[in-house]
């Protein structure tokens, strides 16, 4: 298969730095590898939701000029709320010409924007194009036993049409799990709110959703909980921080992002196992080829 | 907070459909939305009401927080029964203030350590939904 642009965003070349160190490592393992969008901008990171806001549109719309003049016909982001913007986005400029012709005269430096560019995210990919099966068969280090909660959060799965899968009962993050030979976690808060930005000047409330996300992963037994998106990621670490162990009557689950997983799964050394990470594997000695059986 | 005064009330239903694309009286009140809403208890009106405020063109509906506790998470797109996307009406009701130049959140306000701790993803989605 023909390598496919990836759009990082801001945070995998920050604080996620690890989710796309992992994402790219277990891609090539898989044989299909992810080039770095040229000269890619910042998504927006929120899709404006107003009729008539067609000038926010603009910073996702430079990152499907971006796709088209590398001549290929999709874009994967590997964040979850890139990937709503960039979609959300790219629903509108593709099947509205108006507001396409709109978004091209606000960048009158750039070449038109012809419509036609599929955003997918990652997830999509591996469910869809490399299939659990051959994920499967690329597990050498499976992740006997060990319990972790798929944690989709909002952008993953809502709005509809825009979610690579149903908001009610999704099932891609538990099939990538079930692959790596994971015990999968179901919780109420699956698709629930993290809080989002919300932390930034509420983060009371912000603590307060996240934390029972937590709870409820660990209530149910989870020891590791995966997340797609760094904001999810952070908010869920806040909260095990804050309210720590206490709260959470025990150890808390790591929060990982589910490449993370995988390149254990995979065995890809060079990708660095999360050092909240390290104690649960040792419990289920993973660390060791018994476990591998 | 005097300056909230400054948002314009009349036709406040009109503008708000215009600025949403949704139809308010597409609602009839099952009250789904505050049932699927994550963050209503930090809300001084539930979700549904605001929609009521809306039909009744009930300007207070300005005064409520309901609209910058949103997080846009679409829980409530998700379920309501009749397809209305209350997230765009939030957004609506919030455009209507930002875009009198009246911020909500004052970015000056924020601890230089906190916003040195926050991650890129939600200072710029913060702002972005909160500021003009």
């Amino acid at each position: 298969m023909d390598p496919i642009a990836y759009f990082p965003g801001c945070s995998l070349k920050d604080s996620a730095r690890p989710f796309e160190l992992s994402a790219l490592a277990v891609m090539e393992a898989l044989g299909l590898p992810l080039i770095e969008l040229p000269r890619w901008t910042c998504c927006g990171t929120v899709a404006s939701l107003a009729t008539d806001d067609l000038m926010h549109h603009v910073s996702s719309a430079r990152n499907l000029v971006r796709t088209q003049e590398t001549g290929g016909k999709e874009l994967v982001a590997l964040c979850s709320m890139c990937f709503n913007t960039l979609k959300q986005v790219a629903a509108r400029v593709n099947g509205d010409v108006d507001a396409r012709d709109k978004v091209n005269a606000f960048m009158d430096e750039e070449e038109d924007y012809e419509g036609g560019i599929d955003v997918l995210h990652l997830l999509e990919l591996l469910r869809d194009r490399v299939g659990w099966d051959a994920v499967e068969e690329r597990v050498n280090r499976p992740l006997f036993d060990v319990p972790v909660s798929a944690y989709y959060g909002c952008t993953l799965v809502r709005p509809k049409g825009v979610g690579i899968d149903g908001s009610d009962a999704p099932s891609v993050l538990g099939g990538l799990l079930e692959a790596l030979g994971a015990s999968v976690i179901a919780t109420p808060f699956d698709t629930e709110c993290c809080g989002s930005y919300q932390i930034v000047d509420r983060r009371d409330l912000a603590m307060d959703r996240a934390l029972r996300i937590v709870v409820a992963a660990k209530t149910r037994g989870a020891e590791v909980i995966v997340t797609s998106c760094p904001l999810c990621q952070h908010n869920l670490e806040q909260a095990v921080g804050e309210f720590g162990e206490e709260a959470l009557n025990g150890a808390a689950p790591a929060v990982v992002y589910f490449t993370e997983l995988m390149a254990i799964a995979f065995g890809l050394e060079q990708v660095e196992v999360p050092a909240r990470l390290q104690p649960v594997l040792d419990a289920h000695r993973l660390g060791a080829t018994e476990g591998a059986t | 907070m005097t300056r909230r005064k400054d948002v314009r009330t009349e036709r406040l239903r009109e503008r708000v459909e215009e600025l949403s694309g949704e139809n308010v009286f597409a609602c009839y009140q099952c009250g789904m939305c505050s049932a699927a809403c994550p963050l209503t208890e930090q809300m001084d009106r539930l979700p549904s009401q605001v929609i009521r405020d809306l039909q009744r063109d009930d300007p207070s509906v300005l005064e409520s927080n309901a609209m910058w506790v949103c997080a846009s998470c679409f829980a409530c797109e998700a379920r309501c029964p009749k397809g209305v996307d209350l997230a765009k009406l939030m957004e609506a009701l919030r455009l209507l203030r930002l875009r009198r130049a009246l911020d909500w959140l004052s970015v000056d306000e924020l601890p230089q350590e906190r916003i040195r701790e926050l991650p890129q993803i939600a200072l710029v989605a913060s702002f972005r939904k909160k500021t003009g």
